[in-house]
Order: structure tokens, then sequence, then C-alpha cells
């Protein structure tokens, strides 16, 4: 049963420079409890896609437009602000990298949990507070009934990325976006909150959008997985069959760049050559052409278009490398 | 990613003498074979039972002291890397200032090309600096922004009065090339330039003024995987070319095994493993080790559902009022009642590779970290 359909997702923000074109016509579709990844570089759009589906992009400067944008059904982008304030927290949720600009310094993780459940599930004040305990023992926070009036300076980086985890699932929503949620945590901590992530969206039945620059990260947690370059999707499948089987010079790339612990250690890893392209104007041809090692001669003549290479698994890209 | 000096301690209330109980390895004594033919050279950086201790006001009326750095101990033979590992608050970043004197030792000695550092006054050590410098996660915040690139690195010539006159210029060029940079880099400001591009200018910066050893603090950990590939294949290269020796701080398991010929695993302060790359990577013996490489995540699904993963529980322990004996067991799967009294001295697990661990040896510790040999 799909539950998020886009289709032709663009956001441009207008700059001094001209527009800049952050996402450049998307299209995917995500399944109830689904777990997609989205991998790409800096400034590869994957952030300002998620939030354009959060309707967090301000209009002004920004601008979005999809031929589809659909949540269970509902359309996201005509939505009046109040309904779509209705819709985030309760049927989507978002965590972000640092959990300490998404909490509110001065009020305590209670008060800030309670707000939640109040605001959507319009439980009374005590009902709240008993649902806040449970969440935080949920997420794994001891103590929880005593650490409801902690403020969040008071708690690691790893306790505070789990409250936010506690506030994002409170009214059990249909839809969450990790953005850049492990990060920012040290390596055991991240194990932590993958694991913690992936146990209660299983339980809960929530899908899941989780960004990542981690290949590592999102072959451990995804089914099917988003590969984006400069605005665009270059490559999309199954985890297995996108990192047995990359099939774009850009996933191709990424792979190649990623030192890993296990294997033989390789003498020398093959970085991508040069920068990332502005996202000012419209490209004509491939945007990693320049960068590419495996370009062919059509990368000269046009832009190539998505093409099927087998079940759910394409990728924009004129070489072979299958 | 943080980069933080973060203070940690162990052992508060252990005096130090009780460390020495039982030593069955002479730590980091002997030359390393390493995975360069560096055998035989002589060392060019050893640090001796270094301490570094802060002191932390608690309340109104206590202090308590933080150990940031307890008892370490290693050798670095000339053109290897040893590359530190371990995460936020485990001491790696006071160690890389405490190995150029840019942080008051507590006790211990460094000693750089048979120098003892801390026999030299200033002035000396800052000459000494010369041919050991350091480079950050965050290089634009470490170039003026006022300044051009030229400049910058043309300021550290200066201070050392090398290059001067008529050779400057060209001395300035010829650093921006061996870096990967156009020459017209020299006229540009920080603020032009990308996250890789500052890395390479604050490496020419160290080798301008004819660094042997450069400790890089978290290099690459700000930067995305493709530029991060490819300001390590430089650091590669500079390393073949100029024989230089490198001390490697980094959170990141995969990069430290990537670039490193020795690998010291920090928790709370302390080393807890010490071994040759690839001795560490196949046979991890501390818990610690073993839960930090099971938990580095693999891009391969079908090994990643496979593992068999070490999910530690909690967090660091309170730098202030660190657990008593070994400062991992609040948090090791594999703790005994005995892990509480002394901090182990380190254990032979193989040629020149130790561990901190009283369990050493015995089967439970040489779990793999839930990866093919």
């Amino acid at each position: 049963m799909t539950l998020l359909r886009v289709r032709d997702l663009h956001v441009a923000f207008a700059s001094d420079r001209g527009m800049v074109r952050a996402v450049q016509g998307i299209s995917f579709d995500l399944d109830e409890g689904e777990v997609l990844g989205v991998v790409g570089e800096s400034g590869s759009g994957k952030s300002v896609a998620a939030l354009s589906i959060m309707r967090m992009i301000p209009q002004p400067p920004g601008r979005v437009s999809a031929t589809e944008l659909t949540l269970d059904g509902e359309d996201l982008l005509g939505l009046s602000e109040a309904r779509a304030r209705d819709l985030r927290g309760a049927r989507m949720a978002m965590v972000f990298q640092d959990p300490m600009r998404s909490l509110n310094p001065v009020l305590t993780i209670g008060r800030q949990l309670i707000e939640v459940l109040q605001r959507h599930l319009r439980l009374g004040r005590w009902d709240a507070r008993a649902r806040a305990i449970e969440l935080l023992e949920m997420v794994g926070i001891p103590r929880a009934a005593r650490r409801l009036s902690a403020y969040p300076h008071e708690f690691s980086g790893g306790m505070r990325q789990r409250v936010m985890i506690a506030i994002a699932l409170s009214c059990n929503p249909k839809l969450l976006i990790a953005d850049e949620a492990t990060t920012a945590l040290d390596v055991t901590i991240q194990a932590q909150i993958v694991d913690l992530v992936k146990r209660l969206t299983r339980e809960l039945g929530t899908a899941v959008i989780w960004i990542s620059h981690d290949l590592g990260v999102v072959a451990g947690m995804c089914d099917r997985v988003n590969v984006m370059y400069a605005g665009r999707i270059v490559e999309t499948g199954k985890v297995d069959d996108l990192f047995r089987h990359p099939s774009h010079g850009y996933t191709l790339g990424l792979l190649g760049s990623t030192p890993r612990v296990d294997g033989t250690p390789q003498d020398r890893l093959t970085p991508i050559e040069g920068l990332p392209p502005d996202l000012i104007g419209q490209p004509t041809l491939c945007p990693f052409l320049p960068r590419c090692q495996v370009s062919v001669p059509a990368c000269q003549d046009s832009m190539p278009p998505m093409r099927g290479l087998g079940p759910l698994h394409d990728a924009a890209c004129f070489a072979d490398l299958a | 990613m943080n980069t933080r000096t973060t203070v940690i301690a162990s052992e508060a209330k252990q005096s130090p003498a009780c460390a020495g109980v039982r030593t069955p390895a002479s730590e980091a004594a002997a030359p390393l074979t390493t995975e360069h033919d560096v055998t035989g050279t002589a060392p060019i950086l050893h640090v001796e039972h270094l301490s570094v201790h802060f002191p932390v006001r608690h309340g109104v009326f206590g202090t308590h002291t933080v150990k940031a750095l307890d008892d370490v101990s290693f050798t670095v033979p000339r053109g290897a890397t040893l590359g530190i590992a371990g995460e936020s608050g485990c001491g790696k970043s006071t160690l890389g200032f405490a190995v150029l004197m840019l942080q008051k030792l507590t006790a211990g000695r460094v000693i750089f090309d048979g120098t003892d550092l801390g026999q030299l006054d200033r002035r000396a050590v800052r000459q000494m600096r010369r041919r050991m410098q350091i480079v950050f996660q965050d290089s634009a915040a470490s170039l003026n922004p006022r300044t051009q690139i030229g400049a910058i690195i043309g300021q550290a010539l200066d201070i050392h009065g090398l290059y001067t006159g008529r050779e400057r210029a060209p001395r300035i060029r010829a650093l921006l090339d061996m870096v990967g940079l156009a020459s017209n880099f020299a006229d540009r400001f920080p603020h032009q330039l990308s996250g890789g591009q500052a890395q390479r200018v604050a490496i020419a910066r160290a080798l301008a003024v004819g660094a042997e050893l450069i400790v890089y603090d978290e290099p690459v950990s700000a930067l995305d995987v493709s530029i991060q590939a490819q300001i390590v294949n430089l650091l590669q290269s500079l390393q073949r070319e100029l024989r230089l020796t490198y001390l490697f701080i980094s959170h990141d398991l995969s990069i430290v095994r990537h670039i490193s010929d020795i690998v010291a695993v920090m928790y709370l302060g302390r080393i807890v493993e010490f071994a040759p790359k690839t001795s560490l990577y196949a046979r991890p013996s501390h818990p610690y080790s073993q839960a930090l490489l099971s938990a580095v995540p693999v891009p391969d699904p079908a090994l990643e559902r496979a593992r068999r993963r070490i999910i530690l529980k909690g967090d660091l322990p309170d730098p202030t009022n660190p657990p008593s004996g070994c400062g991992f067991r609040t948090r090791c799967p594999i703790a005994l009642a005995a892990c509480a009294e002394t901090p182990p001295p380190p254990f032979p697990v193989a040629d020149d590779h130790w561990a901190r661990c009283i369990r050493v040896g015995e089967s439970v510790t040489s779990s793999a970290p839930g990866l093919p040999p």
C-alpha cells in the first residue's frame, strides 16, 4: 500500500545569482512500513526534498512544485498552513542531526513531550504525563519519570536523540523522516540509535525515510535506497541490488571513495575528482559528467533518462555497468 | 562529528602507582613492524607515561580532577602513521596537543627525534615545532579570513625565517602545487575555498616549514566521502614522497584502518589497545575495540544483516567520577568482579600487540567483530 507518492518534485530558492534549483524533478513512492534510504553528498538536495514533504520550506524564498505530492492520498502541497501543522507531528514527523537545535533549551523534556501529546492527541494533563513516561521508557531512557523534569542540556547527545525519537514517534506517525540523525553521534551510540529506530518503526509499522551520507548505515537499515546527485535521483533500487550492482557512475564513485573495516585493505581509495556542480541554471547533460570515470560518448549528447535495470532498480546513466 | 578537546578521566581514586603491579608487556618500547618498511629506523616520536589532568570546579567548594590523559606511552617510527581511534571524550585530541607541547603535561615525557621536549625552554620548543605541525578538522576556522592564501602560507615561512626574499613566491607556488591547488589560489581568501580546499591549504602550511611529524585531528571528518578520499590519498602520497610521520586522530575506524600502520584505541584517557594495523583489525582483543569495530557499519547489506553487533549499554561514565579499576567495566559485556579492583596493565596479544584487559587470551575476548576474516 503506497503511503507517500512524489511525482516530479521541484524545489528552488531565489538568490542574488538567480534561482538555485535544489531539487530538480524527483519522483518516488514509499510504501507503508517501508524503510527508504536517501544518500548523497552535501547539496545533493536530500534534506530539501525531505523538508518540502514536511511542508517546512518557507515560500518565499523557496518555491516548491510537483505534479503530485500525497501522503495517504492527501495532497500535501495544497494544504492550508493549519492543516499542515496538524499533520506534522501526528501523521509525519522528522528527526534532525542536532537534537540540541530541535529541543527548546529552556523547557523541560517532559513539557516538550507532553505538549505534543496534548496538541495532537488531545490528551489530558495526567494522561499525557503517563504517556510521556511510557515513551521515554520505550526509547530506553532510564528512570523516565524522574527525567521528565530534566532540561535538554542535562542529557548526552545520544540521550537527546532518543528524546527526539520519542517525540517524533509519540503520535504514532505513518512517516518518520530522519535527516542525518546519527551523524553527530559516536559510532557505538550510533549503533544504539539505529537499533532503536529499526526496532520501534518495525513494531509500530512506521515508514521511514533515512537520509544519510553513510552508505554503511543505509545498507544495514533500509529496504530500498535513492541515490541523489545535484538535485536528482540518479539511481534507485533495493539495497541488495544497488550495493551489489551499482549502475550509475556516481554510485560507483561513492562506493570507491568509502574505506571499509572489512575485507582486504585497499592500497588507495578511488576518489571522485572535482567538486559538485553549481545548482544555478538548467543542466542539459548529466550533472555528474565532469567528474565521471565511466562516461560514454552518448553522455555528450543528452541528459540520460532513468532506465530500468531490474525490478525496482533504475539508474539515469548511459554507461553499461552491470 | 565532534573533536572538542573534551576532558575525561579514569580512576580518580587510584594512585598511578597501582597501574604497574603486573606489567606483562613492556609498553611500546620495541620498534614496531609496520606496513611500510620502517623497521630498524630510529623512532621519531617516543611518548612515556604521559598524563594530562585538568582541575574541574564542582559546585562551590569541590574541585575534581579530570584525567584527560592517564599514563599513555608509545613509540612511532619515522615515516609511519599512528592512528588514534576513539570516541568523543576519550582524550585523543588532548594527546595530539600534548605531543606538540601545546598542552601542559601533568606527568611524563615527549621525546621528539631524541630530544626531550619538556627540557626545552619556550623558544626552543617553538623552534622544534617547525618540525611538528598540526592540522585540524575545521581548517577554514584556522585560516585568517582577511588574509589571502599565499600570505597565510607565507606567514608560516616568515615566523621561522625560511625562504625569504626572492625564494618566497616560488616556494608558495610549489607548496600549493604539492597539495594539488593551482597557483592562482594564492590570491584567494579562505571563504572562497571549499572544505577540501581549505584542508589542502592547512596541509600546505604545515609542509611550508618543513614539518616531519604532522598531527591530524579529525582532518576529513567534516568532508563529504568523495572529497574525504581525495584528501586521504593526498596525505598518503605526501607521506611517501617526503617520508613524513603522521599521528592521525579520528573517530572513524574505517579511515584509521585505511591510513594507519599502527593503531591505538583510546577510552577514558587511556590507550586500551595498541597494535600494528593488520593485527588490530584481524584480532581486536579489548572488549571496547571489539564493540567499536562491530558498531562500524559496512556498505554491504547482506553482511550487515548477518553481523552480530555488540551494542554497548549506556554512555561514557562521568569523567569527574570515573569507575574504579578498568574504566570500561561499566559498559563492558564481559566484566568480572576483579575488573573493579585495579586498572588493568597491558597484556600481550601478539607481537607488538597489547590490550589492557585481564581477560585477554580467554576465548571470550577473541570473538570477531561480526565480520568475516
